[in-house]
């Protein structure tokens, strides 16, 4: 069979998978919908909550960008998965105990505020939209290259899944939907990694391979570690050393931290914990969240140093100075025609050959371009891996994209039927009724998502600085005062709130939309980026909210009362409404 | 309430910050530390093919993550024991 007609079956075959689950375990409550019944294993819990978190971003860009950037790529890595450990220490048992269904629902109560309610969905559903933006161009990416059909119809049939398993499902369908795609999408990821680790290295382990010497021809051991050829070439190619990376220490820092923190504030991750039957439960499925996640995450770096080392190798060929056209690897050719690959043949040799330097720039050598996305749809074909494993990494990819999706469609939905529809302008509404205007919203949500899949913004990479942001300036803080501050008051968290959100908004928004040429680091805050930015938000935030509490009225007693008892786990019941 | 007095409720709680605390005090020495502002440093050493700054940033911050959760939750579910407040 050809590549083309196993990509078809090994989809076909993983989306029939998805939907038969989906059947098999559809929601009949609202509490069903919301969080599962509240009865999921800690275990299957993690897995779900990891292919929740790895989103078509994790799974297609990631590598690329480690790949690209060297050691600068550490911030997504340190800060993607140290935020679990916030998570995991700081607000899921707390907020398991509390026993709500959202994130919102938690702010309301515990700042006894309908403004903070409001401030909180707004955020919920701004950060979820700007994710599934994201998730729709990679669904688009996936079926433009493997299916050959145009993005359109791809976006149209993952549209159509995700509305059957979502809408059907809610959380449980969901759920049990994404530890199918964690098993997909990590197989996915695991072998090709794999394959060029010994390929490469002589070891079976990725993250053994990462650090060890490269083989040489004949296979023996060459005597030059992998990272050190990494750093050779990069120099020779006017790259800067793929270990030291570029950014400034104080950038480093606070992009790190505000995606650490940002994680920690994700609604759709959050939920996550209150699906649960214990509070014991949430903290160990934290955990084996982390674990699952890091299963990819510490295979990216590996995986992204051997394809540079073998990319560039590709390119420019054994002497080092460029292959010809004619003669290279056939997925140059498929990958220009995606527009993903740019090749100028600026100095007329008819060889490709890439370096540092701007492909547009006439003073430099460099003729290619390269975009991010391809390094790991690309590198089976790269390392000429056989034709099932790139089929698999199409459906990998598409796991990843579909999984995401879902569970911030779950967030949008539960955001409007439960928070705006039953608790703020329809209260006296029955659960059939709340659970029919979820599944509405749900489907809403797809259209507009799938809207964002065929005409995508081209501003996608830059809202997704505004997620974390958003989350880390803003919700962050009014959780964590919320567990840890009996006397935070409602006036304290929502002016602490809304100065987060508007310092952070105002930085992201002025220097990505109003004035994008002058953002470089000599205009900077301090020199932060605005990937960085949240973490100062949240300083303000956390700052400003102490400042304002102390000179309004104290927090009401049945309030402080409730903040004792989620500190401590007993008697703590089943999610429920009341 | 779940606690017998007061006073037990106060000294629970002390030492699940205290337990909090200094866990997050390594999640951020192997983070913010040997990952960022000492990766200088720590790159003049060697480590299994590393330079041990890069490795802390790309390997080692994450493995140390996933143990300070387990840690975390087995300390946390016998603090709950030791003062009675697990869940039945």
């Amino acid at each position: 069979m050809d590549v083309q007609t196993l990509t078809y079956v090994i989809v076909g075959l993983s989306f029939a998978l998805y939907i038969g689950i989906a059947i098999w375990s559809r929601a009949g409550s609202t509490k069903e919908f919301y969080v599962a019944g509240g009865g999921v294993h800690p275990v299957v819990n993690g897995m779900a909550t990891a292919a929740d978190w790895m989103s078509a971003a994790s799974f297609i860009s990631l590598a690329g960008i480690v790949s690209f950037t060297g050691y600068d790529g550490s911030v997504y890595l340190m800060g993607w998965t140290g935020g679990y450990v916030l998570l995991a220490l700081c607000m899921a048992p707390y907020l398991r105990k509390f026993g709500k269904f959202t994130v919102p629902d938690f702010v309301g109560e515990r700042y006894y505020s309908q403004a903070a309610r409001t401030v909180a969905v707004i955020c919920a559903i701004f950060i979820c939209f700007t994710y599934i933006a994201g998730q729709m161009r990679g669904v688009g990416v996936v079926f433009s290259r493997f299916l050959e059909v145009d993005v359109d119809t791809g976006v149209y049939i993952g549209m159509a899944v995700v509305f059957f398993y979502a809408v059907l499902g809610g959380m449980k369908g969901i759920t049990y939907t994404q530890v199918a795609q964690y098993c997909v999408l990590i197989f996915a990821f695991m072998v090709p990694a794999i394959f060029l680790s010994v390929m490469m290295t002589g070891h079976v382990v990725p993250q053994i391979g990462f650090g060890a010497e490269l083989l040489d021809a004949a296979g023996n051991n060459s005597g030059v570690y992998l990272l050190e050829k990494l750093n050779n070439v990069s120099a020779e190619l006017g790259f800067a050393p793929y270990t030291d990376g570029s950014k400034s220490t104080i950038d480093v820092f606070c992009i790190t931290g505000a995606l650490m923190v940002g994680t920690a504030g994700l609604p759709h991750v959050i939920v996550r914990f209150f699906t649960v039957p214990k509070v014991k439960d949430a903290r160990i499925s934290a955990g084996w969240a982390l674990v699952f996640i890091s299963i990819m995450y510490t295979t990216v770096p590996a995986l992204a140093a051997f394809s540079r080392v073998n990319m560039i190798e590709t390119i420019n060929g054994p002497d080092a100075k460029g292959v010809a056209y004619e003669s290279a690897p056939n997925w140059i050719k498929s990958w220009e025609k995606t527009g993903l690959i740019k090749w100028d043949d600026k100095n007329g040799d008819g060889k490709i050959y890439y370096s540092s330097g701007k492909i547009e720039d006439p003073a430099s050598k460099n003729e290619m371009k390269i975009d991010n996305d391809i390094i790991v749809l690309a590198t089976p074909e790269i390392a000429n891996l056989p034709a099932w494993v790139i089929a698999l990494v199409a459906a990998g990819g598409l796991a990843a994209a579909l999984s995401t999706s879902a569970g911030l469609l779950l967030v949008i939905s539960t955001s409007v039927s439960h928070d705006l529809l039953k608790k703020n302008l329809m209260p006296n509404i029955s659960d059939k009724r709340e659970l029919m205007y979820a599944r509405v919203a749900a489907g809403v949500g797809i259209v507009i998502a799938g809207y964002f899949g065929v005409n995508p913004p081209g501003f996608v990479a830059a809202v997704v600085a505004f997620a974390f942001g958003l989350a880390a300036s803003s919700l962050f803080p009014a959780i964590i005062m919320g567990i840890f501050s009996k006397t935070m008051n409602k006036e304290g968290a929502i002016a602490g709130m809304l100065t987060g959100l508007l310092f952070t908004a105002g930085y992201i928004i002025y220097f990505k939309f109003v004035d994008p040429t002058g953002n470089v680091a000599a205009n900077w805050f301090l020199g932060i980026s605005p990937e960085g930015i949240g973490m100062v938000g949240m300083v303000i935030n956390f700052a400003v909210a102490a400042l304002v509490s102390r000179v309004t009225a104290a927090t009401p007693l049945h309030v402080q009362e409730m903040v004792e008892s989620i500190r401590f786990p007993k008697g703590s019941g089943e999610a429920s409404e009341h | 309430m779940g606690f017998e007095n007061n006073d037990k409720a106060k000294r629970y709680w002390s030492e699940n910050i205290r337990l909090v605390l200094s866990l997050l005090a390594i999640w951020a020495v192997v983070s913010f530390g040997c990952g960022i502002l000492l990766v200088d440093v720590l790159n003049e050493v060697h480590f299994m093919g590393f330079k041990l700054g890069f490795w802390f940033a790309q390997q080692g911050s994450m493995y140390v993550f996933v143990a300070l959760i387990f840690v975390y939750a087995a300390k946390a579910n016998a603090l709950d024991k030791k003062y009675n407040v697990q869940e039945d």
